[in-house]
């Protein structure tokens, strides 16, 4: 049995306390940064092994399925692994003078040991096929990033901790519900026997309760609007290392779990869920958008894109069409790639200027030229500009809405393009038209430099050379579609 | 042939890379443009000589949607100009940057390379899609040549400059194309048009309104605006690229939109059309008419531009086969009269340090070179003979009288009016009045006075030999 399916979970979780024994910063973050690479490496390895035999499955400690805690990874998962690695990967390179610069020596270390649980448990969360296992597993990243965020140097950065883990605690408490009441009606805890046991079951209350509550539970970790109250705070608050891992993974990990719920447990005619899904991501859209429109400070701006991002991707998944769950695989990927870059160039900028509001902006295309440029390309993927990454997420999103003929969803993204094209000229128009206090030019370190510029990059090449990824995610729709029939 | 495709498109590139290494030999530094230069042009010559249609897909990042070149004989008209101009202008350019003393000219001569592999893109461009991309690279690369003088006015300029053709091109050309893709299914350019025969007038219409004011490029108005403001950029900027590169590249869009995306027949069914053309038309007269008023001779000389590149825009939309061709030859014939115009602008500049309009009286005695050029290349923009510019208006009054449009006859006949008001005025009082004590005479450097004389040159010489080109904008625009 091939140990490669546990590998990156293992590997991260178990450099975390070699930190803590270690005890010294800069050894701590060479760790991570080793670790993180490998995980990076096993990851490709996986999606290497699945697109070639398909599923992976691993049993932990060697008890078989349903006695024991099973490993599966699927397209889908592996194609997530995949995701999480890489903008892990990225953000642990890019950490390191940020973290210098944001935190206090003495918890320097507790930084990368909280950043490797929680990308070690979100790898987790993707990799188990056990319900109970991923409900710790998430709790792992939940209470990780929560000390994550509290190390914002920020006094409010307290107060974003607390208020997500109100409401992240909330939000596990659903889904452990959800789990009780699943497995008191199934007598298993193996997603692949429930999915299986529940055809028997039926729709009966309890199971309608337990999906409810699962979902509920699911949408507040996504941040979906208006369960988003927790995310502009915490992505404001936090280190700007553990704001780019967090915007673009945490919320990813919540939407695999949505598509897991949705597509192999409990199918998509469960309940009316595409309805659901549809009106709740057209709202959150233009509401994230257009409450970007009026904020002073970058990272505040960007975290209300996400929430509309986050629309963008539930309405993918919410047509339940072929196109629209294309849109919402290659926007997972493509939003990672954005919101990497963009948060991570934001925390450049933290790092020379102090702060990321309108003011630092002025000018920052002659003080930090090619982190403006980052921050330019990301913006125009944001906006959906043929030739970035964006434009191809979008491109699939409007067809589907077309192939449905739901103009009004198509009217909904044609507003939120607005504003976001309105938010995102305001960008440009201060880091390139506008006079900055003092012209010096100070760009950032190399370490910080060349995982924004690569991320960047990324975003252009994705958007040119998609043969890759369409390949997998085609790989992926079909393995959804065809097994909820 | 397709290694040759390549040079043209990727040779700036190169360039601009060997600028920018070796910034610190300014000599150095421009033989490789001026080498460069050379071999584009001696390449896209080469090209003609042996023209056969090629085509290329470099990647597919929608099933359907290619990134691909394809050469045809629009796309080489456009070459040919781009390509023979560019080193011209650089010859130019030395001189006038070295002679002016401006600031950064590695950063200068590096995006004027890539400005010059983006307009070759758009030239090469077989589909919609790869004309977009690079249509808006051109955008991009050309803003920090327009704000290279980095002063407040530079960047306001700059700002207008990037706003203007952001604004148009996303928020109506993209639409533009996505529909076209709905409607159509291909974003391939093809010969006579690709949209299907049944297709829903209304939607047609609005696709063309659309694109009409979509390609900012083209300076219809009212979104003209950007041209006038790009003049703060240097002269050699104005003349290569807002006479030649950029503005082309807009003219160049709309012109394969009108014959290769809507085609002769669809276009004259559609009653938007006229509509469009009588816009364009205003546009001609009412930039000739702010031409007379403007007393900087680079501003006038750009609202110049707008009128004479709004002949394309009204030779597409009469959409008969003369009137394309016209509007196929303006794109080259215009190119070597305006580029001509602002060189002596910056001639002008350099040598007696001038730019206002009432302060050339009596110029001619010591800038009698410069001024001959101008004089000629005026006669072009009007369309007299001997120059190029008199097949523009002779093929454009042809398609109008083909397509019985009296409008645009009377539009061209006013309009030639106009400018020999706002342009011949400038030699005649140069010569004939002001101070009749004649100065020494001083010329601007002699690698301008070159560059001056090359392409004015060029002027005189498309009247007598338009074959080449003429032959192309025939077999390009039949169907």
């Amino acid at each position: 049995m091939s140990h490669l399916p546990v590998l990156p979970i293992l590997i991260l979780l178990l450099t975390a306390p070699l930190c803590l024994i270690i005890n010294r910063a800069s050894v701590a973050w060479l760790m991570t940064v080793s670790a993180s690479t490998l995980a990076l490496v096993c990851a490709w390895k996986i999606l290497a092994q699945v697109l070639a035999s398909g599923p992976l499955t691993y049993a932990l400690d060697g008890w078989e399925a349903p006695f024991g805690i099973e490993y599966r990874i699927d397209l889908l998962g592996a194609w997530m692994l995949l995701i999480i690695s890489l903008v892990g990967s990225m953000v642990a390179l890019f950490s390191r003078q940020s973290v210098k610069h944001e935190i206090e020596p003495s918890r320097q270390v507790y930084f990368y040991i909280a950043f490797l649980l929680c990308f070690g448990a979100l790898m987790g969360v993707v990799a188990s096929g056990d319900m109970f296992h991923i409900f710790v597993m998430l709790e792992i990243s939940a209470l990780s990033s929560y000390t994550l965020i509290a190390m914002g140097r920020n006094k409010l950065a307290l107060w974003a901790s607390f208020q997500y883990l109100i409401l992240g605690t909330i939000g596990a408490t659903f889904i452990l519900i959800g789990i009780g009441l699943i497995y008191a009606m199934t007598g298993t805890l193996n997603i692949a026997d429930i999915a299986e046991r529940l055809e028997t079951v039926g729709q009966s209350r309890t199971v309608i309760t337990a999906f409810v509550f699962l979902i509920l539970g699911t949408l507040l970790k996504l941040a979906l609007f208006p369960l988003h109250l927790w995310l502009p705070n915490a992505y404001t608050y936090a280190p700007s290392a553990a704001s780019a891992f967090l915007a673009a993974t945490a919320t990813k990990v919540a939407l695999y779990l949505l598509i897991r719920l949705t597509y192999t447990v409990f199918g998509t005619d469960f309940l009316p869920m595409s309805t659901l899904l549809v009106a709740l991501g057209m709202v959150a859209v233009v509401a994230g958008s257009l409450i970007a429109l009026s904020q002073s400070n970058l990272k505040r701006m960007f975290a209300y894109s996400s929430v509309a991002q986050i629309g963008y991707l539930v309405l993918g998944l919410g047509m339940s069409s072929q196109t629209g769950l294309t849109s919402t695989l290659i926007h997972t990927f493509n939003h990672a790639l954005m919101k990497g870059a963009l948060f991570m160039s934001l925390g450049a900028v933290v790092y020379r200027l102090g702060d990321v509001t309108f003011k630092e902006l002025a000018g920052l295309g002659q003080r930090m030229p090619l982190t403006m440029a980052a921050i330019a390309i990301a913006c125009a993927s944001l906006l959906g500009l043929p030739g970035t990454a964006g434009f191809i997420s979008k491109w699939y999103l409007v067809s589907a809405a077309i192939e449905n003929g739901w103009l009004m969803l198509a009217g909904a993204i044609l507003i939120s393009s607005l504003a976001t094209a309105v938010y995102v000229w305001r960008v440009i128009d201060a880091g390139y038209f506008q006079t900055a206090v003092k012209v010096e030019r100070a760009e950032a370190p190399f370490t910080m430099l060349a995982p924004i510029l690569l991320l960047a990059f990324a975003n252009i090449y994705f958007g040119l050379d998609t043969s890759f990824m369409l390949m997998v995610v085609d790989g992926i729709t079909n393995n959804l579609l065809g097994g909820g029939q | 042939m397709s290694l040759m495709l390549l040079i043209p498109l990727v040779l700036p590139l190169v360039a601009a890379g060997l600028v920018l290494a070796t910034g610190r030999y300014p000599n150095l530094r421009d033989s490789i443009s001026i080498i460069a230069g050379l071999i584009v042009a001696a390449t896209v010559v080469m090209i003609q000589q042996d023209y056969q249609p090629y085509s290329v897909t470099l990647a597919e990042p929608l099933p359907g949607i290619n990134l691909a070149f394809r050469l045809d004989e629009l796309g080489l008209i456009f070459m040919l100009v781009a390509g023979l101009l560019w080193p011209v202008t650089t010859l130019y350019a030395i001189g006038y940057m070295r002679g002016h003393g401006e600031a950064n000219q590695t950063s200068f001569f590096a995006w004027f390379a890539v400005a010059i592999s983006c307009t070759m893109a758009i030239a090469l461009a077989a589909n919609l899609f790869t004309l977009f991309l690079f249509y808006e690279a051109l955008t991009l690369a050309t803003w920090p040549l327009v704000a290279h003088a980095r002063t407040d006015e530079a960047r306001a300029g700059g700002r207008t400059y990037l706003s203007v053709l952001l604004f148009t091109s996303i928020a109506f050309l993209l639409f533009a194309i996505i529909g076209t893709w709905f409607v159509a299914g291909t974003l391939e350019f093809t010969k006579g048009g690709v949209f299907p025969v049944d297709v829903n007038t209304t939607t047609a219409s609005l696709l063309l309104v659309l694109f009409v004011f979509g390609i900012g490029k083209a300076a219809i108005m009212p979104f003209h605006r950007w041209l006038p403001a790009a003049m703060v950029a240097p002269t050699p900027v104005s003349a290569l690229l807002h006479a030649v590169a950029v503005v082309k590249a807009g003219v160049f869009t709309l012109l394969k939109v009108c014959v290769m995306i809507f085609g002769e027949d669809l276009l004259s069914s559609l009653e938007v059309t006229d509509i469009l053309m009588y816009v364009a038309a205003a546009s001609i007269l009412f930039a000739s008419i702010i031409a007379m008023r403007q007393d900087n001779l680079k501003k006038r000389l750009a609202y110049s531009t707008v009128s004479q590149l709004n002949y394309v825009i009204m030779g597409a939309l009469i959409a008969t086969g003369p009137a394309f061709v016209g509007s196929a030859l303006q794109i080259a014939m215009h190119a070597f009269g305006k580029i001509t115009l602002f060189f002596c602008a910056g001639a002008i500049l350099v040598a007696s340090h001038k730019s206002k309009v009432s302060e050339l009286r009596g110029l001619g005695r010591t800038m009698p070179l410069t001024m001959v050029a101008f004089f000629i290349a005026s006669l072009s923009i009007i369309g007299i003979p001997p120059t190029g510019g008199t097949w523009v208006k002779w093929y454009l009054l042809m398609g109008a009288l083909e397509a019985d449009a009296v409008i645009p006859m009377i539009v061209l006949m006013i309009s030639s009016l106009l400018s020999v008001g706002y342009l011949l005025v400038i030699p005649a009082r140069a010569f004939f009045s002001g101070d009749t004590s004649s100065g020494p005479v001083k010329e601007a450097p002699w690698p301008m006075l070159v560059a001056i004389s090359i392409s004015t040159a060029g002027t005189v010489l498309l009247f007598f030999y338009s074959g080449p080109f003429l032959k192309l904008a025939t077999l390009g625009v039949s169907p």
